[in-house]
């Protein structure tokens, strides 16, 4: 147990010295790419252990570091939620570590040169690890920005591209006006509380008004850093254009420890949580779930489209957290910590899915150098083993049985569909329509990966580069493989899981969740055994079991090679095959009123094209009128500058005395 | 949870699922037979559909060679996830093992699983007529599957439980009542099995008219034990939205206990209870006319409409503040 | 779980309908089909009277009943039939902008009716509050599809539906209006009904359409 800080302090370390040793990539060569990936492999088994240590004991250390200001020193503190979240990042730092060198192969050659991406992977790794076990505000909000800064670097890592850079100026801006909010928000609890010290923030004996405050100011900056909608634009601009192993560090992690804070800070630190806050969070994540998978359907950028699903999924989570408040708002204990337990298994789910999905995405952009979907098809046949591993994340993503993703969404709506304990009847309806609402986004994402999986690895290939694409290499393979394994993993053990995570709830709301696991390994009755029951191992056996006996029953009987059927038309040709445009138009029609939609046909020289955009309304709902709002202050300032030297010094004259007005 | 310990239950379990599937075939030849009876045909035999299954098992399976492993793999993973689902609804006898071990958001689940690998069986071989299958059978899922699911927790909430099983118990046991909710419930449940089961007037299973197919259109491309197996997993599906509209809207009848003469009834209840159901379908299929695909959204918003009423009235009328 | 007796299940699952056939109303899109799905509201509106009067024993509900059904049921319907053939609307369809949006936002106000409605103390007849929650909402949806909808008849008819949800109202809350008030309201209604007949055939006459956003034009303020 002793062991738990140093092996975090390793891990900080690793991961700090790979961003160093990255800087000597000039001189070392593809030598400073192996070290620097190594000792992140060294970071992510440290935390990967620490972690478990602490969720297996459920044990809280805690450290005072010889840094930080005279007043304040920073502390570093360990429970059962920061154990969970190293878990996370230790286990998809592994993949990352595996896929790493064979995808940074591309960065040896010209001026992206190695050293600023692997120095800042290296810092932004250290980042987040700070981020977890920081104890007062201070050093959280350090390390917070360490993270911001240092990922908004990796961002604008193709910098050549205008497109790139103004989404890492995008990125940065809204980095920052979120940590400001969480600045805020802390802010006012350590005015009542006396102190930065988190310590000091639990016991503040805080004003209900200014915990709302608060409370609003914490939702505002984790939710814009998590991307919650509307204050998501950032994230499908930011996230495709960094490398794809950093966007699966982004999209799995870094969103993560957005929910890590959001946890922290409303589950831990703020004394009496409300209920009406619940409704509030419930309502943004149903509709960042709804608007995100909706947004991903339009999407044929891959990684774009796979970032907007992480705005569905961020939303999943926020309904969990949501039910979490409400429940816990109105002295429902025991089915908070459903409800809480569902949203962190969601949380650690998407990390595993996701990262597997930009993983993928990044081999196919790595041997076909394509990220439009419609360009590609047929890669199943040229890539075997990343198709194989891009259907399992599809299948978990779209939270299908027996993967992991359904696992947590079933654990959300058997706390949604507990609703029948409240006392106000509007809430009681409120939440199967919320649950309802998670309904329509898990079939939409169905719909999506359907469309995903369909045009990118079946049927024909549709440009060149990818007819003549091939499989990876064995490194960029095994990060996969890693992440399906751990999909599979938690999907079919989830009692496990629960077992673990059962700390959790134990430190930051004194109870457990003992009653999940109280049948055996087998069963998992989030409620009791009479309300529902669910044996993942079973329905794996039953699947094997159905599908051997089925293959055994008919193996008899050959299989016959020939042209495809279709209706007797000529044969098709991958022209013929229907586009992601053409499969999403029904949803698209649909829905229209949620997109802003400019389908035209345009007639040059008698040869027609049609053009269609389909666009986020978020940008003209929200940005816009701030941004003219911003530019018309801006004016009126401007006629400050009027030239004159003179009129400067008045200005001077009229500030000093003001000021002195005031102090006096 | 006592019965899943009891071999017994799981043997009845066992005996249940494979009379779902073999009497699959039936309700859709009854079906068949009904609707042609009504159009002053004689229509096929009553076991022309196993007669079908049989000689398609025993034919030789044509892949396209643009097609993929997941083409192949399709067929045992549809049938298999839909034969799950169907193991889990109680047929003739409540208290199954096999409804704890996956309840009824699993059994939409499993359904979603199988439509996943029938659209992208759809996809694989790269003809138009299967992507546009896999395009409108993905549309009308994803819309019905909430509607569904919200009908559903209508039931659940009125049950506090989400086990098939025991809701079907507790609607025997409550002393019996008029609700609202469970109306509502009804009759979303009624335009989604329509919808989920591709009949007129959302689909038609009879069409090969190329541009109004949608699950035709997707498993145009099988032949033999494949196709065999696709069809009968639509079968299958067809016999899971009876036997749960039947059986957990008007339980009465189904076997409470294991002895023989209760389990006779509980069969001769559900043979019943299908047979008017499978006319109902006949006469609807026969007065209706198919919808263009975009009326489908407007039906189904009737069937979302309908199971919101429902929760609605539960909480509204039932509960009380 | 309320423990209800049969009458007021029956009333429960009646008055449900009733909210159901106003939803009917707010989505239907031919004319035809909306005169008839009013005839259905007006008719179940009836049958909640009768049966309240049987269960309270009081017999000047079988009156309104009677009188709720010949009027709401039979006699405007039948009144707005003719006049969709005179003025040669049978095949009318009208266009809702964004219908799944208006039936949403229909949902909405059926919670809001009955968050409305919760801080009423429970009165003698249990299932009465809950009623008064769907009635309320009935009135809304009907305001709800006046605002909606451009055509003069369906307006008539959503203004009608309202009327049917004050009724029901009156019915379950307070067993039915005086007499007096009630036989006013239905002249009222009736009244109403054949004015508006008139004043259709007048305006079709003077703009040459039942369009209500036609008449925009009568504003003073140019806006074209």
């Amino acid at each position: 147990m002793s062991s738990v800080l140093p092996l975090s302090g390793i891990a900080v370390a690793a991961s700090l010295l790979s961003g160093g040793i990255a800087l000597f990539s000039a001189r070392l060569g593809r030598t400073a790419a192996v070290l620097s990936f190594s000792l992140l492999g060294v970071a992510a088994i440290a935390a990967l252990v620490a972690g478990s240590a602490v969720l297996v004991t459920g044990a809280t250390l805690s450290y005072e570091l010889p840094l930080g200001l005279p007043w304040l020193p920073w502390r570093v503190r360990i429970d059962a939620l920061s154990g969970f979240f190293l878990v996370l990042i230790g286990a998809v730092l592994m993949a990352v570590v595996a896929y790493g060198p064979g995808y940074v192969r591309q960065f040896e050659h010209g001026h992206n040169s190695f050293a600023v991406l692997g120095g800042f992977s290296g810092l932004f790794v250290t980042g987040m690890l700070l981020v977890i076990v920081a104890d007062d505000a201070f050093f959280f909000m350090v390390a917070w920005e360490l993270m911001s800064v240092s990922s908004y670097f990796l961002v604008a890592f193709q910098h050549e591209n205008p497109a790139n850079r103004r989404a890492a100026f995008l990125y940065l801006l809204m980095a920052h006006v979120g940590g400001l909010c969480i600045l805020l928000s802390y802010g006012i609890l350590a005015g009542f509380g006396g102190g930065f010290a988190f310590d000091l923030l639990r016991t503040a004996q805080v004003d209900a008004n200014w915990a709302t405050a608060a409370f609003v100011l914490a939702l505002l900056g984790f939710g814009m850093k998590a991307g919650l909608v509307p204050l998501h634009v950032w994230l499908p601009e930011a996230h495709p254009v960094a490398a794809s192993h950093i966007s699966a560090l982004m999209s799995g992690v870094m969103l993560k420890i957005a929910v890590y804070g959001f946890v922290r800070f409303t589950f831990d630190l703020v004394a009496e949580v409300q209920w009406s806050w619940g409704v509030a969070v419930l309502a943004v994540g149903s509709f960042s779930a709804l608007l995100g998978v909706l947004y991903a359907l339009m999407e044929h950028d891959l990684k774009r489209l796979l970032a907007y699903h992480s705005v569905e999924n961020i939303g999943i989570i926020f309904i969990g957290l949501g039910l979490a408040l409400i429940f816990l708002g109105t002295g429902h204990r025991l089915l908070g910590i459903i409800a809480l337990v569902a949203a962190l298994y969601h949380t650690i789910n998407h990390a595993l899915f996701k990262s597997l999905l930009f993983l993928g995405a990044g081999a196919i952009l790595h041997t076909c150098h394509e990220r439009d979907i419609q360009q590609m098809g047929g890669l199943l046949r040229r890539m075997p083993w990343t198709g194989l591993f891009f259907l399992v994340g599809c299948i978990s993503i779209s939270a299908l049985p027996p993967f992991n993703g359904f696992v947590s969404e079933w654990l959300t709506f058997q706390a949604a569909l507990q609703g029948f304990v409240l006392d106000s009847g509007v809430l009681r309806s409120l939440l199967p329509v919320a649950a309802a609402m998670l309904a329509l986004t898990g079939a939409l994402a169905v719909a999506c990966f359907v469309k995903v999986f369909g045009v990118v690895f079946l049927g024909q290939a549709r440009s060149r580069q990818v007819r003549h694409a091939r499989e990876v290499s064995f490194g960029m393979r095994a990060g996969q493989a890693w992440l399906a394994i751990l999909c599979l993993l938690l999907g079919v053990f989830p009692t496990v899981m629960v077992t673990l995570m059962d700390a959790i709830p134990r430190q930051l709301l004194g109870a457990g969740l003992s009653q999940a696991t109280a049948h055996g390994w087998l069963w998992l009755t989030p409620v009791s055994a009479a309300t529902a029951s669910y044996a993942a191992p079973l329905v794996l056996l039953a699947v094997a079991v159905a599908w051997w006996l089925a293959a055994m029953l008919l193996r008899r009987g050959g299989i016959r090679q020939c042209d495809p059927w279709d209706c007797g038309f000529s044969p098709p040709d991958p022209r013929m095959q229907y586009t992601a445009t053409a499969f999403a138009q029904p949803i698209r029609r649909v829905f229209g009123l949620l997109f802003h939609i400019d389908e035209r046909v345009e007639t040059e020289a008698g040869i027609a094209r049609h053009r269609l955009r389909v666009d986020d309304r978020s940008w003209g709902l929200f940005y816009e009128p701030i941004v003219r709002l911003v530019q018309g202050c801006a004016r009126q300032v401007a006629r400050l500058q009027s030239g004159n030297a003179r009129a400067y010094l008045g200005w001077s004259l009229g500030t000093l005395l003001v000021l002195l007005w005031i102090v006096s | 949870m006592d019965s899943v310990l009891s071999p017994a239950a799981w043997l009845l379990a066992g005996i249940q699922a494979l009379l779902f599937t073999l009497a699959a075939p039936l309700l859709s030849g009854w079906v068949k037979k009904v609707k042609s009876r009504l159009q002053n045909r004689r229509g096929p035999p009553l076991l022309q559909p196993y007669q079908n299954l049989w000689k398609l098992f025993g034919k030789e399976a044509l892949v396209a060679h643009t097609a993929s492993p997941v083409f192949r793999a399709a067929p045992y993973i549809v049938f298999s996830s839909t034969w799950l689902a169907a193991s889990v609804i109680p047929l003739i006898a409540t208290k199954l093992p096999t409804a704890a071990v996956a309840d009824v958001i699993v059994l939409v689940g499993f359904l979603a699983l199988g439509r996943f690998f029938l659209a992208l069986a759809g996809m694989d071989v790269g003809t138009a007529f299967g992507g546009m299958g896999s395009s409108r059978e993905t549309l009308i899922a994803a819309l019905a599957e909430p509607a569904m699911l919200m009908a559903i927790f209508t039931l659940t909430m009125t049950a506090h439980t989400t086990n098939l099983s025991s809701v079907v118990d507790h609607t025997l046991e409550s002393s019996y009542s008029l609700r609202p909710s469970f109306l509502f419930a009804l009759g979303a449940m009624l335009l989604v099995a329509v919808a989920e089961t591709g009949r007129i007037p959302v689909d038609n299973p009879a069409t090969h008219l190329e541009l109004t197919m949608v699950h035709e259109a997707m498993i145009l491309e099988y032949s033999g034990r494949h196709l065999a197996l696709m069809e009968w997993a639509a079968q299958l599906k067809l016999m899971i939205y009876g036997v749960l509209i039947a059986n957990v809207f008007f339980p009465w009848g189904i076997a409470t206990e294991l002895n023989l003469g209760s389990l006779a009834i509980g069969l001769a209840a559900i043979t019943s209870k299908l047979a008017v159901l499978g006319i109902a379908l006949a006469v609807s299929e026969t007065v209706l006319a198919k919808m263009r695909l975009f009326r489908v959204p407007e039906y189904l918003n009737l069937a979302l409409l309908l199971a919101l009423l429902g929760i609605f009235s539960h909480v509204i009328l039932e509960v009380g503040a | 779980m309320l423990q209800l007796s049969l009458t007021e299940q029956i009333v429960s699952v009646l008055s449900a309908v009733v909210l159901f056939s106003s939803f009917a109303l707010l989505a239907q899109v031919r004319l035809v089909a909306a005169v008839h799905a009013f005839a259905w509201q007006g008719a179940l509106v009836a049958a909640v009277t009768a049966l309240m009067a049987t269960v309270g024993s009081e017999p000047h509900l079988y009156f309104s009943a009677v009188l709720t059904l010949g009027l709401k049921a039979l006699l405007i319907p039948w009144m707005l039939h003719r006049l969709i053939r005179r003025l040669a609307l049978d095949r009318h369809v009208e266009t809702i902008p964004y219908p799944a949006l208006v039936i949403l936002f229909g949902a909405g106000l059926v919670l809001f009716s009955y968050w409305v409605v919760l801080p009423i103390e429970r009165l003698g007849f249990a299932a009465t509050r809950n009623v008064i929650a769907l009635t309320l909402a009935v009135v809304l949806l009907g305001l709800l599809m006046m605002v909606v909808r451009r055509q003069v008849v369906s307006q008539v008819i959503g203004f009608m539906s309202m009327e049917n949800g004050l009724f029901l109202a009156a019915v379950a809350a307070t067993k039915g209006m005086p007499m007096v008030v009630e036989l006013g309201v239905a002249f009222d209604v009736l009244v109403a009904a054949v004015l508006f007949g008139v004043f259709f055939l007048q305006i079709r006459e003077s703009i040459d359409s039942l369009d209500v956003d036609r008449l925009n034009r009568l504003t003073e303020a140019e806006t074209e």
